[in-house]
């Protein structure tokens, strides 16, 4: 990789953190949401310029300032960070739209400060996609915690405020209690914190040493919910549909497991963790969690949160797949973050559009609702698809590889979770399906005509669903800048 | 033993005094409940210091530090002959921080007085804890 | 006009404070002016004084042009250019952030107000560019007895927690004086430079041992350092909000400043941390400090005093960074001076706002603030993410050094202490937010519903708050500059 001087990475982060200032000081919404399009579309565009460069072995550099005496925040863009930038600007395009139909159609108040943290939490996410350090990571990591807070509490109820409680104490209490430590610990050791492919640890730490950074490190970063640290998620659902679409199924949980991804790879590296056969630790702790959240979705009447317990699975995945250290495994994490991302936020807005439309937010509730709501049903059974990872969906390549990185890395038990996960998916999201279509019109909840949720709610889930089975038949640039990362990481092909 | 002792007592007197008073003065501010006699024992306690800066410029057989026969041609001045000026020198102005301490002290308690009608400490607690 | 710099510092508050004090026969009007004036002069000044400190390195100055051992010196390096320029700064912040509260508050007193708060300044900035022990002790008390009559202007039982902090204080006071005696008694020096320079000759002595607890604990005292921190949350949660705002950050920091000169440059290193096993345990009552500081503020309902304990907490930070006494501490430690005192500015500033425009700072007149004071409650945010210890806020900063020090130390004592206070610190302010962010707004009394009155601070009053806020991230930024510039070359080579 050369090292290209470049700024765009920093004018792609502010153009979502000085939009608050302008939606501030617009008066009228709608003025407001074109500001919101044109700085997502920016951004979009900014972001997407630099995937050729990317491509032809490139990465971006940018020095903010040298805030500690060998340690400046920094700016760099990869290939594994590109992926996950393009993946969550791309989808704020789509949730803005989606905001406004929804935020609209319900009538929800302070829709200014709504918008506000929204761009503030997608620049603290492409923030941490594109550090090239742990310290500017933790810097974005908390600034999105606490941008985040506002859009979890929104409703400003009794309900917001447990949940709101819930959510800082997991995600502060961890990243401060074990994230911060350890991290001083690393640069104690190592005396640097930047991300290199071989990781920075080696030669540095001892075994235990490094295992207990290790567990300090992927529980810190407690936005990857990974058991037991996942109760956040499911408490977070309070908010605002838009907000679980984005930040609970896309930008906040997806920057978690990025950050355990990008910590395995850049700080532990891959060699060093295999040879201390530490990748196995968190391939277990990562099963547990996959089985587990399944388990408990299967038995969630809360549409939202059924998602959200498939969320947690889904994470895991992508944890596990890096956890396998084997190339496969590791594309394969890296591609699921963007597949599962466009198949779960298409659960999100159907489950939002349900909403708008009924009212209903319960599964039992939802019976021949597919009669009433056909396209947003038809988007949620390709999302459901896209999720359980069964062509023609995006879905299914992520799971592939993550198939093949289990027998590479020859580890016959966690293949086998992974089809037992896949089965629970299908068993817990294609009765929703099922029911809403075939049931008898005497269980039947709803009148057999069509009473859709306004367009901008119906719009967009149209919109990402297409997108995952668009992603089925051409995963480019995903897959390629997946591959390269991968290269880049193992130093393979 | 006694001998020794009383020589040791002798011999440090000056040190034997000021922390008596530095006691009393703690004493006093700690165990009484009327605040001007905390007053007096911070005032005490200030006062001990004092003394022990002005003991410690004291030499055997020697005299005030007034300088009488100087310029050139005379004999030199033997420090030996004369007490250390110095510490009586910061003692006047430490002398003048207590008095303005003091004064600070007084002014609280009056005012104390004219609110609450009591200089007792556990009076005025009392007081507090009604309102 | 330029060498006479660490002079101007402390004589332009003092002749201003004189001024103001015949003005107020004449024209009370004018003392605000003037007060401006003397302290941005003096803030100037402090800003040039780093400028050349930077340049050239540390210079002294010799009061009425007499050397030292015999003149009183005042010396101005690395350490005490960054603590005064900083110290400065908040003190002019202040007075332009609560001058009309001020004068609302104490009416036709403001005048005497004015000059207290400058003679208040004067003391402080005394004593930070002070390099001899008897004016330090001199000038620490007219810090002091200013402070005591400031706090005195306050509400009604302010007068009792003054008192007992005029008790408090010169105990303190008294004990330095003491210990400074006693090496007066063994080197014949008041001028720091010249002990420490006879000091390493008669270290083993038992009067310089008994000499350096005496005086350190007169200044742990002043400092509010656990167990004897007694007095400072009575005193500062009775004062007034305007003088709440300018002792709370200066008075523990500048006493802190000062336990670092005596420790590092009037004794040696070794000495300090070599000798007696002091320093372990002090690292452990620092724990302590920081430990009952944070679990104790947890237990308040009232703003200030909440804030009080944090403070308390906060001392524990520093003299557990300084007693560790290795090089990455120290550094926290220092820098944690600094950014402790605009944190503590900051939140002193806020709390005395809403108090002055809500009229009181209960946790329930918080209740509906994020609609009514928008603007104050940003700073709030700011200031208390700093606290919490979150980047790119100063307040990361020092505690990374702080913490990495004591894991490189392998002290895990006090980097579980420093990670329990920011986790409770998280709580203490989100448990704020909450009330401010969720709770509606205060019904009246007799059922008569109170409208949602906007309540915002006027413009004046805003404008340094939000530059004060501004200045926590901007020292955050700059912490880089600070540390290799400032405070690398303050620490003594013999630190390791």
């Amino acid at each position: 990789m050369t090292p290209v001087l470049s700024v765009k990475p920093l004018l792609a982060i502010l153009l979502a953190l000085g939009l608050p200032a302008v939606l501030v000081s617009s008066r009228s919404a709608n003025l407001r949401e074109a500001w919101t399009f044109g700085a997502a579309g920016a951004m979009l565009a900014v972001i997407a310029s630099m995937v050729p460069a990317v491509l032809g072995g490139a990465c971006l550099e940018w020095t903010l300032v040298s805030i500690l005496p060998g340690l400046a925040l920094q700016l760099r863009v990869d290939a594994f960070g590109l992926l996950f930038a393009l993946v969550s600007s791309s989808l704020w395009i789509v949730t803005t739209l989606y905001s406004i139909g929804y935020m609209r159609g319900l009538q929800e108040h302070s829709q200014t400060r709504y918008y506000c943290f929204f761009a503030l939490s997608l620049a603290a996410a492409v923030g941490v996609a594109f550090s090239a350090n742990l310290l500017t990571l933790y810097l974005f990591y908390e600034m999105l915690s606490f941008a985040t807070y506002p859009l979890v509490t929104h409703h400003q109820d009794g309900e917001a405020r447990a949940s709101g409680r819930k959510y800082l104490a997991y995600i502060l209490g961890a990243s401060i209690g074990l994230v911060l430590p350890a991290m001083l610990m690393v640069h104690h050791l190592a005396g640097t914190l930047d991300f290199t492919a071989q990781g920075i640890l080696d030669g540095h730490a001892g075994t235990s040493q490094t295992a207990a950074l290790l567990v300090m490190l992927v529980f810190g970063f407690a936005k990857a919910g990974i058991m037991p640290l996942h109760a956040w998620l499911p408490a977070a659902m309070v908010a605002p549909t838009p907000v679980s679409a984005l930040l609970h199924a896309v930008a906040v949980v997806k920057v978690g497991v990025f950050s355990v991804v990008r910590v395995m790879s850049g700080i532990f590296g891959a060699d060093f963790l295999a040879r201390l056969h530490l990748g196995t630790l968190v391939a277990v702790v990562a099963s547990i969690t996959i089985i587990g959240a399944s388990l408990i979705a299967l038995s969630q009447d809360g549409l939202k949160r059924r998602l959200a317990f498939s969320t947690i699975g889904q994470l895991s995945y992508i944890v596990l797949g890096a956890a396998l250290l084997s190339p496969s495994g590791l594309s394969g994490a890296m591609l699921h973050i963007a597949m599962h991302a466009f198949g779960k936020i298409t659960l999100f807005f159907c489950a939002g559009a349900i909403f708008v439309a009924t009212g209903k937010k319960y599964i039992s509730e939802m019976k021949g609702i597919g009669w009433a709501m056909p396209v947003t049903m038809g988007a949620f059974f390709i999302g459901a698809l896209s999720v359980i990872g069964l062509p023609p969906c995006g879905g299914f390549i992520s799971k592939w590889y993550l198939l093949m990185g289990t027998l590479e890395a020859d580890r016959i038990a966690l293949l086998f979770v992974i089809l037992a996960s896949s089965i629970l998916n299908a068993a817990y999201f294609l009765p929703i399906v099922y029911q809403a279509f075939f049931c008898s019109p005497a269980e039947s909840r709803f009148e057999r005509r069509m009473h859709e949720a306004p367009r901008w709610c119906v719009v967009p889930p149209v919109v990402t669903a297409l997108a995952s089975v668009g992603l089925f038949f051409y995963p480019q640039p995903f897959l390629a800048l997946a591959r390269l990362a991968t290269g880049a990481l193992l130093g393979g092909p | 033993m006694w001998d020794d002792f009383v020589r040791l007592a002798v011999a440090k007197a000056n040190y034997w005094i000021y922390i008596v008073l530095m006691c009393i003065g703690l004493w006093g501010m700690i165990v009484k409940g009327n605040l001007v006699k905390k007053i007096i024992g911070m005032n005490i306690l200030q006062t001990a210091i004092i003394l022990f800066y002005v003991s410690i410029a004291s030499k055997a057989g020697a005299t005030l530090p007034i300088i009488t026969h100087h310029g050139p041609g005379t004999d030199s001045i033997q420090a030996v002959g004369h007490i250390n000026p110095l510490p009586h020198v910061l003692m006047l102005t430490a002398i003048v921080v207590a008095v303005a301490t003091l004064g600070v002290a007084l002014a609280l308690a009056m005012r104390i007085h004219r609110d609450y009608g009591t200089l007792e400490e556990d009076e005025l607690l009392a007081m507090m804890r009604e309102k | 006009m330029s060498v006479h710099y660490p002079a101007l510092v402390v004589v332009m508050p003092v002749v201003a404070a004189l001024i103001i004090a015949i003005l107020a026969w004449v024209h009370p009007s004018r003392a605000l002016p003037v007060a401006v004036a003397a302290l941005a002069a003096a803030a100037g000044a402090a800003a040039m004084m780093l400028v050349r400190v930077l340049a050239h390195g540390p210079f002294a100055y010799h009061l009425g042009g007499w050397p030292p051992p015999v003149g009183i010196a005042y010396e101005i390096d690395h350490l005490n250019a960054l603590v005064l320029a900083v110290m400065a700064a908040v003190a002019l912040i202040n007075l332009l952030a609560v001058w009309p509260q001020a004068e609302q508050r104490f009416a036709e007193r403001t005048v005497f107000f004015y000059a207290l708060y400058l003679l208040f300044c004067a003391g402080t900035f005394g004593i930070l560019v002070t390099g001899d022990a008897f004016n330090l002790f001199v000038l620490l008390e007219i810090t002091s007895i200013s402070g005591y009559a400031l706090i005195g202007l306050g509400r009604r039982d302010a007068a009792l927690a003054s008192l007992n902090y005029v008790f408090m204080g010169t105990i303190g006071a008294s004990l330095y004086l003491l210990g400074i005696g006693y090496l007066y008694l063994v080197t014949g020096s008041l001028n720091m430079a010249d002990m420490a320079a006879i000091l390493p000759r008669i270290q083993d002595s038992r009067v310089v041992t008994a000499a350096f607890i005496i005086c350190m604990t007169g200044l742990f005292m002043k400092m509010a350092l656990f167990p004897l921190h007694g007095w400072l949350p009575n005193a500062y949660s009775q004062a007034a909000g305007p003088v709440c705002s300018l002792i709370a950050p200066l008075t523990t920091k500048t006493m802190i400043y000062v336990m670092v000169r005596i420790g590092l440059y009037v004794f040696s290193p070794q000495f300090t941390f070599g000798r007696l096993d002091l320093a372990r345990a002090m690292v452990w009552l620092a724990v302590m400090a920081i430990v009952f500081g944070s679990l104790t503020a947890l237990a308040q309902t009232n703003l200030r005093r909440m804030l009080c304990y944090v403070v308390v907490a906060e001392v524990g930070y520093m003299v557990g960074g300084f007693w560790l006494g290795t090089r990455t501490a120290m550094t926290g430690a220092i820098l944690h001076i600094v950014n402790d005192a605009a944190m503590t500015l900051c939140v002193f500033l806020v709390v005395g706002t809403i108090g002055h425009q809500l009229k009181s700072d209960t946790f329930d007149t918080l209740r509906g603030a994020f609609r009514r004071m928008p603007w104050t409650m940003a700073v709030m945010v700011v200031a208390g993410l700093s606290l919490i210890g979150v980047p790119p806020t100063c307040g990361f900063f020092s505690k990374w050094y702080l913490l990495g020090g004591a894991l490189a130390a392998g002290h895990w004592g006090l980097a579980g202490a420093l990670v329990f206070s920011s986790l409770v610190n998280t709580l203490l302010f989100f448990r704020i937010f909450e009330i401010a962010y969720f709770e509606p707004v205060n019904t009246g009394n007799y059922g008569h519903a109170a409208p949602l009155r906007y309540a915002e601070a006027p413009p004046a009053m805003l404008a340094p708050m939000i530059a004060a806020a501004m200045g926590l991230i901007v020292l955050g930024l700059l912490t880089g500059e600070i540390v290799t510039r400032l405070i690398a070359p303050a620490i003594p080579a013999a630190i390791p």
